[in-house]
């Protein structure tokens, strides 16, 4: 089961899906006093980042 | 003893290689195997990995495992996270690999197998993959930088303004011959309209499932995606051969052309989790599946390759493009062998995503290996055709007339065999009305995919499998279109917000609104101007495409150059010096050319010079509809040159700037400081 979730993980960030898991271990752990984004602000920050500059995509 | 063993592999691998390499280029003719070309790739790429990107990476950059990434300096669990090598490389390679290394090939298979694979094969070895890696390394150095803003820190801020209008310019060029290259695929075929067509309400209905549904589970989406995908793939057989429905999407080319700015207008506009985001999660699987499928055929299959290692259209007389082997053949193939673009990824995302910086090895100079050896097999899957057939589907049709027979004559006057019933039997083996001059190279990949997966699964399916692989090619240059016109917008947006502030402001609908058909209007124009050029517009804009994505390659370069001059390595600069010198007298030339020849098949200039005549003169050329069209194709030719002009300039301007500053550090005129940030050690920086 493990092998499985941990490759499901790989392939979520392979093809670029946020990771909001990761996103919330990283906040709570350095910055515990900070607010986190919901995951629903959190998915739309990063989608909004990611297409708004070159070098996203490639010919 | 470790060392002996090691000694021993590595000159076991140089030999094959080298074996390979002598038997691919020196056989004439007789057929060879395409394992020969895959082995020769395969062992200078191994021999490229352990040898010079070592070299790279131990002596010029001196990369060091206890020096603490942006990612870890920096960490903030979104932008900037420590990911495992493997996974970056993935994430890298898919970004990187587009239709750029699958296109490029297919065209240049042209002039034989031959040129087209030492100039991959070299290219990437010496210049794509050095220039990738040493601007991730660049980049990785500062806090994960993006090109433009090395190139104002670095060189100055004059290089920095024509970086970044480069960019926009290559992405108008990129866009439009991409789209050009999906209308010349669609064009009078209903089965592949449909399933196409259908990709953007399954993509829209992911998004939607995303958001409302099941919110967070891309798997499970893309499954359910990749289902309806084949789906529409049925879809279309089901339309094309039902008479009543199929004339509905049987399309023209400018009506083809319409709607695909129309798609471009509304990605770019609507929100990006509807569209973009669900298209993009489809088409990282399409395309790493497509990938390993192609391998798998040709390593199953091992197909004799039936063009010639070189054709007599090294002399430039070329119907697929004109122009002689040097300098076309090293702008016809960017992606593969060398392409700029990458240098935008390689300081984009992915330095922010590295753990350790040795990784930058695998990344850098690996994935671009990999996406060379894409190239390789696309040339592989071009070569397998049958001259006579290649030469059908991918000459236009001023080159071939309109009819089989005049097709079949003129490719037997070029000295190769075409029976005029053989590509209507291809054509309806592949469920298509017609096979001849769909330029651009997507149908004749298709063609030679479907042709390779037909025999090594075992026959009966062409017809599926070139629609299967016409949906894949179009689904990814789609999404290449999708969000190039998106970041266009925005970089439109950041531009005009220059002068009127509130212009810049995305929230803000007018101004989306206006950037975005601004761009699309930009890469419309070349688009139009292509569907309705008689000559296939594949053998106007390709070429631009190419000499811009090389000057982008040569802005990275002059990039690398600076930073590896600055670091005060100096003795080491021919590393990125080598493939800059090669890339600015292929460019120049290829340019000065496009520009100047006085042949209207080559120049630009000469082509309106010739145009014009014949137009005072009232004579209609072959493939011209209506004397009509002529002011405007006159028009075109001129436009075309002052894009090409353009470009020269841009290059000329970066290579002066940076050889100023070059020969400043090395007199000590210029301080040797860089913008390089200090390196602090890991252990400062614990993991989360």
């Amino acid at each position: 089961m493990d092998v499985l979730r941990r490759l499901v993980s790989v392939v979520r960030t392979v093809i670029g899906v946020p990771d909001y898991e990761r996103y919330l271990r990283h906040m709570h752990a350095r910055h515990p006093d900070c607010a986190v984004l919901t995951p629903a602000e959190f998915a739309k920050a990063r989608l909004d980042a990611r297409y708004s500059r070159p070098g996203s995509r490639c010919c | 003893m470790r060392s002996v063993r090691t000694v021993i592999l590595w000159g076991l691998i140089a030999a094959i290689g080298a074996a390979a390499l002598g038997r691919v280029a020196l056989s004439r003719g007789e057929s060879i195997n395409a394992a020969w070309l895959l082995t020769a790739a395969i062992c200078t790429y191994l021999v490229g990995y352990r040898f010079y990107a070592r070299f790279i990476a131990t002596r010029v950059f001196v990369l060091d495992a206890d020096r603490a990434t942006p990612a870890m300096r920096k960490s903030d669990g979104h932008d900037y996270v420590p990911t495992n090598k493997w996974v970056v490389f993935g994430h890298h390679f898919a970004a990187i690999a587009g239709p750029g290394p699958l296109v490029g090939p297919t065209l240049a298979a042209q002039f034989g197998y031959l040129p087209g694979a030492l100039w991959i094969v070299i290219g990437v070895v010496l210049g794509g993959a050095v220039q990738d890696f040493v601007i991730l390394c660049s980049s990785v150095r500062r806090d994960g930088r993006s090109l433009g803003q090395m190139a104002k820190d670095e060189i100055g801020p004059v290089a920095g303004v024509t970086a970044l209008v480069a960019v926009l310019g290559i992405m108008v060029v990129l866009i439009s011959v991409l789209a050009l290259i999906v209308v010349n695929a669609l064009k009078s075929s209903p089965w592949g309209m449909v399933t196409i067509s259908l990709t953007v309400p399954i993509a829209m209905f992911m998004g939607l499932y995303l958001r409302f549904v099941r919110p967070d589970k891309v798997l499970e989406a893309s499954a359910i995606g990749l289902v309806l995908l084949a789906g529409a793939l049925w879809a279309g057989q089901w339309v094309a051969a039902n008479p009543a429905l199929a004339p509905i999407f049987t399309m023209t080319g400018p009506s083809l052309a319409l709607l695909i700015m129309g798609y471009g207008f509304a990605a770019s506009v609507l929100p990006v989790w509807l569209l973009l985001a669900p298209r993009d999660y489809l088409s990282a699987f399409v395309k790493i599946g497509v990938v390993a499928a192609l391998a798998v055929g040709i390593v199953l299959v091992m197909p004799p390759l039936a063009m010639p290692a070189v054709t007599q259209f090294v002399d430039g007389s070329g119907p697929v493009f004109s122009g002689k082997v040097f300098p076309f053949v090293f702008i016809t193939i960017a992606c593969g062998a060398i392409s700029g673009f990458h240098s935008l990824i390689a300081s984009g995302t992915t330095p922010k995503l590295l753990a350790r910086e040795p990784d930058a090895k695998l990344i850098g100079y690996g994935a671009m290996l990999t996406e060379s050896l894409v190239a390789i097999m696309a040339l592989i899957a071009a070569c397998v055709l049958t001259p006579g057939v290649y030469f059908a589907i991918n000459a236009p049709v001023a080159a071939l007339g309109t009819t089989a027979e005049s097709a079949a004559l003129a490719v037997r006057q070029w000295g190769f065999v075409l029976q005029p019933g053989e590509m209507d039997a291809l054509a309806k083996s592949v469920g298509e009305s017609s096979l001849l001059s769909r330029t651009g190279g997507a149908p004749s990949l298709a063609v030679g995919m479907a042709h390779l997966f037909d025999r090594a699964l075992g026959g009966g399916g062409m017809a599926l499998w070139y629609h299967f692989a016409i949906m894949f090619e179009a689904l990814f240059i789609l999404t290449t279109l999708d969000a190039g016109t998106r970041v266009g917008r925005f970089m439109l947006q950041d531009l005009g917000g220059q002068v009127w502030p509130k212009f810049r402001e995305v929230t803000w609908q007018p101004a989306v609104w206006m950037a975005s058909a601004l761009f699309v209007s930009m890469w419309g124009y070349f688009l139009y101007q292509g569907v309705t050029d008689p000559l296939g517009g594949i053998n106007s804009l390709w070429p631009l495409f190419g000499i811009a994505n090389q000057l982008l390659a040569a802005v990275a370069l002059c990039v690398g150059t600076t930073v590896i001059i600055r670091m005060g390595k100096a003795r080491y600069a021919w590393t990125t010096l080598l493939p800059l010198t090669w890339l600015l007298i292929v460019v120049m030339t290829a340019g000065y050319q496009k520009l100047f020849s006085p042949d209207p098949r080559i120049g630009f200039l000469a082509h309106a010079e010739k145009f014009s005549s014949l137009y005072s003169a009232g004579t209609i050329p072959p493939g011209v509809p209506s004397l009509a069209v002529m002011p405007r194709m006159i028009f075109n030719d001129r436009i075309d040159a002052a894009v090409a002009a353009f470009f020269l300039v841009s290059v000329i301007v970066i290579v002066v700037e940076s050889v100023r500053v070059w020969v400043g550090v090395v007199r000590g005129r210029v301080p040797m400081n860089s913008s390089e940030v200090p390196a602090q050690s890991v252990a400062l920086f614990p993991a989360d």
